[in-house]
């Protein structure tokens, strides 16, 4: 194709996009498209599944049946989310097997909040409440997204957070209501996730490098700082409503912006864990690389039993 | 560790109800049919979402080609004489 063919193609694609028109797997599109939804879906697809570890880690020592039960079907979501997610993500191309490549040799990145470690009971409570909380915020504008696959799998995504958020919600609601101890317990985990998980929302407009051309392709549809904006506003009341207390001195409700100012965020903690220091980047690689060389064999059993019943019915219908 | 030979890719179905059809709600990745529909089960259906179930593996499916989009949808495009409303009828006649 020469270079004015391919123009001509982009300037069309763009315009699709433009009309909100959805682009499906076999149409043509700009190969920095391709690239940009791999590399977007798959570490979304990570983050699912490496942001299982966190909270797998308290399904046993749940306090009761009830939330043992609904802890557990919230990580099973998780495992489906990535598994929608890398699904969406090999109609671009892309293989399972590299996707799980980049992820375990460290190419891939995931998001860096589920580097942290989950101390107490009360963090599956501060993780469904903010860090399912932040991730709605952020998959909520995804579900009108340009790429047909990713948008399907988005809605099916936001119509299961959800119930992450409520049982977070409630478990936090009802230490805070508890005895000192439980209550102390709520808020030591806020003061642990309120920060890392503001930087969920991602890097402060002015140093994000994406923006422009994701905003065009409907990869996001508002800015970092609009959506950490709009976490913070939402979420202070529900705290307050509990009677915990938001770990920023600086936080204020502006009157004239009808939103609230908030304290600095440590941006180099943040690059620190990118960059792989966080408190629980080798543990969680060790745990997700450690369970998928540990099932290698069922696999191999599980594709050596399919060929032999396929080679038995051959046989029998000779 | 890579395994020897990859789980094959499968496209799942659903029918979500009796009375309507089957839908295409993604893929995933199984070692046969069987496992495919389990598979399935637990990640498209885990919420009451299916009474049925079709997996078929996706190298069996032939999907046209959007380049081709002319030749094969354009010609009905001018066939308006295929829709109701292209007959006049006075406005008199009822239940038609
Ligand atoms: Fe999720
Ligand atoms: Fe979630």
């Amino acid at each position: 194709m020469s270079e004015d063919q391919i123009k001509s193609l982009e300037k069309e694609f763009e315009a699709r996009i433009a009309r909100d028109e959805k682009i499906e797997p076999k149409d043509w599109m700009p190969e920095k498209y391709r690239e940009t939804h791999i590399r977007q879906m798959s570490q979304h697809a990570h983050s699912e599944i490496v942001g299982m570890l966190p909270e797998g880690n308290w399904i046993t020592r749940a306090p009761s049946l009830r939330r043992k039960v609904a802890l557990l079907a919230k990580v099973q979501d998780e495992a489906g989310h990535g598994l929608y997610l890398y699904s969406a993500t090999e109609t671009l191309g892309a293989s399972r097997e590299e996707l799980y490549d980049q992820l375990h040799t460290g190419k891939a990145k995931y998001s860096s909040i589920f580097n942290y470690p989950t101390l107490t009971w009360a963090d599956m409570g501060a993780i469904g409440w903010l860090v399912d909380g932040a991730a709605i915020i952020n998959q909520v504008p995804l579900c009108n997204t340009s790429y047909g696959p990713y948008a399907r799998a988005m809605i099916r995504v936001c119509k299961e957070e959800s119930f992450h958020q409520r049982q977070g919600f409630e478990i936090m609601l009802k230490l805070a209501n508890g005895t000192e101890e439980q209550k102390e317990m709520a808020q030591d985990a806020l003061n642990r996730w309120w920060w890392p998980s503001l930087m969920m929302l991602g890097p402060t407009d002015d140093k994000s490098v994406h923006t422009a051309q994701s905003m065009k392709w409907k990869l996001k549809r508002k800015t970092n700082d609009e959506l950490r904006q709009q976490f913070i506003d939402q979420t202070v009341p529900q705290a307050d409503l509990i009677g915990l207390t938001i770990p920023d001195p600086a936080l204020k409700w502006n009157e004239e912006r009808g939103s609230y100012d908030f304290g600095e965020i440590d941006w180099d903690e943040f690059w620190q864990v990118v960059k792989g220091h966080g408190p629980m980047n080798k543990e969680r690689m060790k745990a997700r690389v450690g369970a998928w060389e540990r099932g290698e064999w069922v696999r191999d059993a599980a594709m050596a039993y399919a060929e032999k019943a396929q080679n038995r019915k051959e046989k029998q219908a000779v | 560790m890579m395994s020897v030979k990859n789980w094959p890719l499968w496209e799942i179905f659903v029918r979500s109800k009796n009375g309507l059809e089957h839908r295409h709600c993604g893929s995933l990745h199984a070692a046969d049919a069987d496992m495919a529909l389990e598979n399935a089960r637990d990640v498209y259906t885990r919420r009451n979402e299916g009474v049925s179930i079709w997996v078929v593996e996706s190298k069996h499916i032939t999907a046209s080609n959007p380049e081709n989009n002319g030749e094969l949808f354009e010609p009905a495009q001018d066939k308006v004489y295929r829709h109701p409303t292209f007959y006049d009828l006075p406005d008199e006649v009822k239940h038609m």
